[in-house]
């Protein structure tokens, strides 16, 4: 599909420069809706009646490939798709693929609980921002209408996640979509089968529909085609998650889809994409349990990677959902930009004139690594964060975003002199070789601290002495 | 509606095939040579066409005693600082198509082991295993040349891979020792599709394409893989499109996954065991980089390895004409064994 050119958008805006955006004209908002760093709303001139043509223009030309759907309500809502592009370097994508952990309707009622509180609270801190697990898929084993409404009714009693419910059976769905009715649930699945009594649901309920194929993608698209003619709007496309000797097939699968979706403008293929890792459970009879999990968690990073928009994952082990937790976290960072923290000084706990003084980078990666070796021993201290960029400590002295000048600027700037008694300046390890310089510019005596922050407190009951 | 056809694109460009060692008809003394690269699809598009030559593994394996996560060292442990019993084991145990040999002690920094040491090293480890090898330097630009050369004249003909030629070297001179005496060049550079083409179009003064691998540095899961990943996706998408200087097969130090604290460190008790935890963050770091197109892995923990191989057998095995999808056709409804009632 052609690239779309902030004159395209200029052409459609009201040419006023009246800056009511935020931006000083017109064409400086173009090429930040174009970039998608603005969305059209903010111009408010475009939203009178004389320009609801060109808004209407607009929306659809700035419409993703791949189209964004909202499942669950409230704060948990998650949104899924909306993707622009195919590659990552194509411009950035967006939605971070979200992950459900399941349950089922013959699950005692404990576990069911113990599995739902595990899912909301594992957490981990990373670089500034808290990575979680996003939803909850309640699939019915037992395809007993009365069981999957209890269990649902139950499930949606506990938690605020969005939910996914998994039956083939529409009696059983339409139990559950009851039971949660307010919920705004993903219904999984329409199949070839029954299709037109779970459009029906869908709509009925108004809520999101998954549709399965597995391995089959004419079928999944003629279902598509179906549901779009019964007016179901929000669809999600699951091509099946084959495992084994079936990899290369689901990876094709889902590569193909994207591919019609993003590079041929096919609208039956533009909606988000569901991967379910947790098949080999069912594909791994008489295997060691570990090594299922195992096997989960990396098939899950293939679909991550190649373009899944939900998981449904079955292991709850933190040492299995941790890399995919970061691995998501990596491949839906912006490319277009470094992840930066601000620069300027930070302290730590209760600093006196006698505290450590240190500086590091401004890579988000860095600092938060830094920080929290700091935070967890308790240290006080003062910790100067040095503008390179968001460039990490040895890369950016390599590409001279990090140099003596820069330190010694910084240093003055952030008043510390004042602050301590001692001019003594602890460097990381990996900027050592400016440590002259740095003496030279700022007359601070450099003390080359470890190489990795995780050092620091042993570096300092060893070395620093402040008389 | 028309009938859906699958999207299948045409693409100028093909990844040129390198041949790493040499059998005695060849020139060397190698038991078996590995072919990389030849790709004309991004990886494993195979609705566009079959990979040609599967990647591979090659097991990295020190000249001395070398901090090592827990995790590995429990493997190797009784190796250690024996390079040629650590290579058997690499090859016959895990499963090494490639072993590689890192020559730290050259290091002026660390043992400041001499050219000729060096030499006799690798002369052990050859004589030990029948595998390609791969020779690692120290990272000093300058005895890294020495030490390569040396290493580069005593196996003439073995088609070693020569690891790694920066652009801090004499690239010339590099470029000619291991054009004359029949080895191939891994072109590295630190994540940046300029410098890794203005360095392989340096070494195309002296060496032919088919002697180049390159390495355009691999981040640790966590610690900046993303920009790895993307690094090597577009420089496999740009030679498909036709760009001659970056059609090299790749090669990742999927070690440094081990750099990442969360690969090695004692976490809190949900995060645990690390035991696992450690070699799964080699193996994400490592799929993730096959999917964009990486042909050699250089890894170290066997457990990462196997599933490194498990994956690629699948993704390139030919056997299985129609995939059984029927058995997970009703996964919805599916119980998990083994656990109560669910
Ligand atoms: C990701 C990466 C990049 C990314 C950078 C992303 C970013 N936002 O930083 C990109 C691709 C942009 C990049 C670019 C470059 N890179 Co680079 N990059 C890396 C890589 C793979 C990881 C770096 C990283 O994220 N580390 C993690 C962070 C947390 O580490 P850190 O900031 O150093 O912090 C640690 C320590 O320094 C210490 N610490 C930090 N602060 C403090 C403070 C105190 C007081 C103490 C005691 C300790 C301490 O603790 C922290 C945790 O361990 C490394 C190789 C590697 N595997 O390490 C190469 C590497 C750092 N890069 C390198 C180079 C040469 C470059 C470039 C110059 C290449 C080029 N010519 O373009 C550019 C320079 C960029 C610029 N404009 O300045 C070299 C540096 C070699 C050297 N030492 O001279 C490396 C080592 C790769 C290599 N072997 O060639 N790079
Ligand atoms: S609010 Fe609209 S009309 Fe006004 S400057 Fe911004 S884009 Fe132009």
């Amino acid at each position: 599909m052609k690239e779309l050119s902030p004159l395209d958008v200029y052409g459609l805006l009201p040419k006023t420069n009246c800056g009511e955006c935020g931006e000083r004209n017109c064409m400086a908002f173009a090429v930040k809706v174009v970039n998608r760093e603005a969305s059209i709303e903010k111009c408010m001139p475009l939203s009178s009646s004389e320009f609801a043509e060109a808004y209407k223009r607009l929306k659809k030309m700035l419409k993703p490939a791949v189209k964004e759907v909202v499942i669950g309500v409230g704060e948990n809502a998650v949104k899924v798709g909306g993707k622009l592009v195919m590659y990552r370097h194509e411009l950035a994508y967006f939605n971070p693929t979200a992950i459900a952990v399941d349950v089922t309707d013959e699950m005692p009622k404990n576990i069911v609980i113990e599995r739902i509180k595990k899912t909301e609270e594992l957490h981990f801190w990373y670089i500034g921002q808290v990575l979680k697990l996003d939803m909850i898929a309640v699939r019915s084993t037992s395809n007993n209408p009365e069981k999957f409404a209890t269990t649902t009714k139950m499930v949606a009693e506990n938690t605020n996640l969005p939910l996914i419910l998994c039956s083939f059976n529409p009696k059983v769905l339409e139990a559950g979509l009851k039971a949660a009715s307010t919920a705004k649930p993903l219904v999984y699945a329409a199949t070839k089968d029954n299709w037109e009594t779970t459009a029906k649901l869908a709509k009925r309920y108004d809520c999101p529909l998954a549709v399965f194929a597995p391995n089959n993608l004419k079928l999944l698209r003629n279902l598509v085609e179906s549901l779009l003619k019964n007016d179901v709007e929000d669809i999600l496309l699951d091509p099946g998650t084959v495992p084994g000797d079936g990899l290369a097939d689901t990876l094709n699968n889902f590569a193909i889809i994207r591919r019609c979706a993003c590079k041929r403008g096919d609208e039956l293929f533009g909606f988000p994409l569901i991967g379910v890792p947790m098949t080999v459970w069912f594909d791994s009879a008489g295997t060691a349990e570990e090594i299922v999990k195992w096997r989960e968690a990396y098939l899950a990073a293939m679909l991550i990677v190649r373009f899944a928009d939900i998981l449904i994952m079955h292991s709850l082990d933190g040492w299995t959902l941790l890399p995919n937790m970061i691995l998501r976290q990596n491949i839906y960072t912006d490319p277009r930009k470094p992840s930066a923290v601000q620069p300027g000084l930070k302290t730590f706990g209760a600093p006196d004139e006698n505290s450590p003084v240190m500086f590091t980078a401004n890579f988000a990666l860095t600092y938060y690594t830094v920080a929290s070796d700091i935070e967890s021993a308790k240290i006080n201290a003062y910790l100067l964060v040095v503008d390179t960029t968001g460039i990490a400590v040895d890369s950016a002295v390599a590409g001279r975003k990090l140099t003596a000048e820069k330190v010694a600027e910084a240093l003055k700037k952030s008043g510390i002199e004042s602050r301590v008694k001692h001019r003594k300046l602890i460097i990381p390890g990996k900027a050592a070789r400016l440590s002259r310089e740095i003496e030279e510019l700022t007359r601070w005596q450099v003390l080359i601290g470890p190489k990795d922050s995780s050092d620091i407190p042993k570096f300092l009951q060893e070395k620093w002495h402040t008389n | 509606m028309p009938e859906f056809v699958p999207p299948v694109e045409a693409y100028p460009g093909k990844v040129v095939e390198v041949k790493l060692g040499a059998t005695k008809s060849e020139g060397g003394t190698r038991g078996k040579t590995v072919i990389i690269g030849g790709e004309k699809t991004p990886a494993f598009y195979t609705f566009e066409g079959a990979t040609p030559h599967p990647p591979v593994v090659a097991i990295d394996v020190f000249d001395m005693e070398v901090p090592l996560p827990k995790a590995v060292k429990m493997h190797v442990k009784e190796v250690m600082g024996d390079p040629a019993a650590w290579a058997k084991l690499a090859v016959e145990k895990f499963s090494a198509d490639i072993v590689t040999v890192h020559l730290i002690s050259v290091d002026p920094l660390i043992k400041d082991a001499t050219p000729k040491e060096a030499v006799k090293t690798v002369e052990e480890v050859a004589q030990a295993v029948k595998v390609p090898l791969i020779i690692g330097g120290c990272g000093d630009p300058v005895k890294d040349m020495n030490v390569f050369q040396a290493v580069a004249e005593a196996f003439a003909g073995e088609r070693f891979l020569i690891s790694s030629i920066t652009r801090d070297m004499d690239v010339e001179r590099c470029a000619k020792f291991i054009k004359k005496n029949g080895h191939v060049a891994l072109s590295f550079t630190p994540m940046d599709l300029n410098m890794a083409r203005e360095l392989n179009r340096r070494l195309y003064n002296h060496l032919p394409r088919e002697d180049i691998v390159m390495d355009l540095t691999t981040a640790a899961l966590g610690y900046g893989l993303e920009y790895a990943f993307t690094t090597m996706e577009r420089a496999r998408l740009e030679a498909l499109t036709g760009d001659l200087e970056l059609a090299h097969p790749m090669s990742s130090g999927t070690t440094n996954a081990w750099a990442a604290r969360e690969a090695w460190m004692k976490m809190a008790p949900e995060w645990e065991p690390r035991e696992l935890r450690g070699p799964l963050w080699e193996v994400v770091t490592a799929l993730t980089l096959l999917l964009a197109g990486v042909d050699l892995f250089m890894m170290m923990h066997p457990a990462a390895v196997k599933a490194v191989n498990d994956v690629v057998r699948q993704l390139t095995k030919t056997s299985v004409v129609n995939v059984n999808a029927e058995r997970i056709a009703e996964w919805v409804s599916m119980k998990v064994y083994g656990e109560d009632g669910g």
